[in-house]
């Protein structure tokens, strides 16, 4: 039985949360990620259930990824902005957020770097629409779905900030 | 320090953690202990909240005296004040709350 396997997927960035639930469901079926790529995801055999994995938008962080070892869990790798952990369910639950704040924080971040990337392609796009080239389509598309994108972490962020005007 | 503010479950236990010094797994353990294991601080909570409460001067970072790369946090006379400040109005919360069901 082959031991290692490699996937091709793809998932916008507001399907974060799919994507770990996809992921924990390969750990249940006794794949456990081992590392990431470009819309790659390369896998591992283990016991079904060995592992949890968890997955967070953080900007390259050496001093996190020893905190995070600290508290039992593993590195799985590095994919742009996002970064993979795993952890032993035996070493308990494992979460990286335990209450609404800092939930928010994160979708902020991620809030955050696409309202950047988008304006980035909004004025690349506008200037090259002008120019002999042509190619300003292409930004002006990315731009917009890239402000899609920040619609619907935007709608994840307002559903949580009425959450917690009950409670934290 | 006339400031008057709720802090979080995670922040309240995390300062009641750094009375001494402890480090980031040494908060969590602590907590889900005091707790009767109802409050569970997950890492990347807990990390960001020590880079804010060190920001803000509630925290310090202890000089490393070992090769385990673990940082360990202490509370300062800043934190101490906020930490004594929210036992305060918590024991209010709490003596109004058995109070007035005690009426019913």
């Amino acid at each position: 039985m082959e031991s290692r396997k490699t996937i091709r997927k793809w998932f916008w960035v507001w399907e974060f949360e799919k994507e770990e639930d996809w992921l924990n469901e390969m750990a249940m079926n006794g794949w456990v990620l081992e590392n990431v790529g470009w819309c790659t995801y390369h896998f591992v055999r283990c016991e079904p259930g060995e592992y949890s994995v968890r997955l967070e938008m953080h900007p390259y962080d050496e001093s996190y990824k020893a905190f995070m070892e600290e508290t039992g869990a593993e590195y799985a790798g590095r994919m742009m902005m996002w970064v993979y952990f795993r952890k032993k369910t035996a070493n308990g639950p494992f979460d990286l957020f335990s209450d609404i704040d800092s939930r928010i924080s994160h979708l902020d971040k991620i809030g955050k770097l696409l309202a950047i990337i988008g304006g980035a392609n909004l004025l690349i796009g506008i200037m090259n629409t002008f120019s002999p080239s042509r190619l300003g389509w292409i930004n002006l598309l990315v731009a917009t779905l890239l402000m899609y994108a920040l619609g619907r972490i935007h709608g994840k962020k307002e559903a949580l900030e009425k959450e917690r005007l009950l409670h934290e | 320090m006339a400031e008057s503010f709720a802090l979080t479950e995670a922040t309240y236990y995390i300062l009641l953690s750094l009375v001494k010094p402890r480090h980031g797994y040494g908060i969590m353990q602590l907590t889900e202990e005091l707790s009767g294991g109802r409050v569970r601080l997950a890492a990347g909570t807990l990390y960001g909240a020590l880079n804010a409460l060190s920001t803000k001067r509630w925290i310090i970072q202890l000089p490393m005296v070992d090769e385990s790369r673990r940082k360990e946090y202490r509370l300062t006379e800043k934190g101490l004040q906020v930490l004594q400040n929210e036992v305060a109005r918590l024991r209010e919360l709490a003596d109004n709350g058995e109070k007035i069901l005690r009426e019913e």
